[in-house]
């Protein structure tokens, strides 16, 4: 049996008004000790205001070995962007 | 701490540009207004789809119809950002269906009209588009954090909306004569609604100034109205139609075009449920929920026999 502790994976707010971001993993014992970790790991020059923490078992991740196919809906579609479409350079704002 | 003394600083923070996140305490009012504000978003996103999936079997090139489909899916994806950023408040996704289903909770007004023609689709994307992406850029700066970041995802998004929109008309502009004219009649048809998408007068809109307060709302609705006339004035020259108001004309001295009155009592009796399509796009809506409850519970039943057999193997 081993003692190891469960792994977390780690997500920082660097700026109030932006999305949490991976920033790492670590181990710990329970998710305050995860998040007090996280604190002493990440954020020592003040990179954080908002610490999020999930256990890694939770994340259930794409397969990078199928990204081909997996990614394959988008890839014939450049009507999904702007530039697609020819209008004139007199148009304004839009 | 006391109520004042945390509104003190909920107010501090919205003053200094300081995103307000979920976790953050906020005063009551605040989260309601949100939570009316973004869910009424999502549903008009959602509701929005309607109009357009109308034409999506009559598009008249492949080109066209792959355009339309790809829109109409940003639609459902902009619904579901902005319905999970209202969840962040406390109100579940379940809550929010049940009050669009039962009429408690509105959509944008314009999605009551009908889309009578191709042209439609050119005007809809021209103009409503481009009142909504008026209204939406000025979001991506809201004070509540989910809703600004839902809103830049947004608004990236859109920008090819109203382009493509523009490009159906201007194509049928330099069309035969019937062409022009289903052009024209479609423009005739959306700009009025278009106009009345921002909401009341500033002076009949009594939660704007609290709105303003919070930063929730960074303009007003006549000043974004007025930037929207000025913008649309211009533009439609070059597609050589009209915009259906004899009172349209630049004012040299305000630098800003003025614009005859709008047809409030319309604008009203639409928002009651009297709108030519209210009845049945609130239908379809309800319809489209109860016929997928099968795959719903389906996709439920399933994830929960492959976590029994699971368990069993690890017990085994």
């Amino acid at each position: 049996m081993s003692n190891q502790w469960p792994l977390w994976e780690i997500f920082i707010r660097s700026k109030q008004g932006l999305d949490h971001k991976h920033a790492g993993s670590l181990h710990a014992a329970d998710a305050e000790m995860a998040i007090e970790n996280a604190r002493d790991v990440y954020t020592r020059r003040m990179e954080g205001v908002s610490i999020w923490v999930v256990e890694s078992k939770h994340i259930h991740a794409s397969n990078p070995d199928e990204a081909a196919s997996f990614y394959d809906p988008a890839n014939d579609k450049v009507y999904r962007h702007p530039t697609f479409y020819d209008l004139p350079d007199e148009l304004k704002h839009m | 701490m006391s109520v004042q003394d945390l509104e003190k600083i909920f107010q501090d923070k919205i003053d200094a540009d300081i995103r307000i996140e979920p976790k953050d305490w906020m005063p009551d009012a605040y989260r309601k207004t949100l939570v009316r504000q973004m869910s009424q978003h999502a549903h008009s996103e959602i509701v929005g789809m309607l109009p357009e999936a109308n034409w999506i079997t009559r598009a008249p090139t492949l080109r066209r119809k792959a355009t339309l489909i790809a829109k109409v899916q940003d639609e459902a994806g902009h619904g579901l950002y902005l319905y999970s950023a209202t969840e962040t408040l406390g109100t579940g996704r379940d809550e929010l269906l049940e009050q669009l289903h039962t009429g408690k909770a509105k959509y944008s007004s314009i999605f009551n009209y009908p889309t009578l023609t191709w042209a439609d689709m050119g005007a809809i994307g021209w103009l409503v588009d481009g009142a909504a992406i008026m209204n939406q850029v000025p979001l991506c700066r809201a004070s509540y954090g989910p809703y600004a970041r839902a809103m830049v995802r947004i608004c990236k998004e859109e920008s090819f909306h109203q382009r493509q929109g523009f490009e159906i008309l201007l194509t049928l502009s330099r069309g035969s004569e019937a062409q022009r004219r289903m052009c024209q009649d479609a423009i005739n048809r959306w700009w009025w609604p278009s106009v009345m998408m921002f909401g009341p007068n500033d002076d009949a809109s009594p939660n704007s100034a609290q709105s303003m307060q919070w930063k929730i709302k960074r303009f007003s609705n006549d000043e974004l109205r007025q930037k929207f006339v000025d913008v649309s004035a211009e533009q439609v020259k070059i597609l050589g139609m009209t915009l259906p108001d004899p009172d349209l004309v630049w004012n040299e001295d305000k630098q800003h075009y003025d614009f005859g009155a709008i047809d409030w009592d319309e604008f009203w009796n639409v928002i009651k449920g009297n709108g030519p399509c209210n009845k049945e796009r609130l239908e379809a809506r309800v319809k489209a929920h109860e016929d997928g409850a099968w795959v719903r519970e389906a996709a439920m039943a399933y994830a929960e026999k492959v976590s029994r057999n699971s368990v069993k193997k690890e017990i085994a």
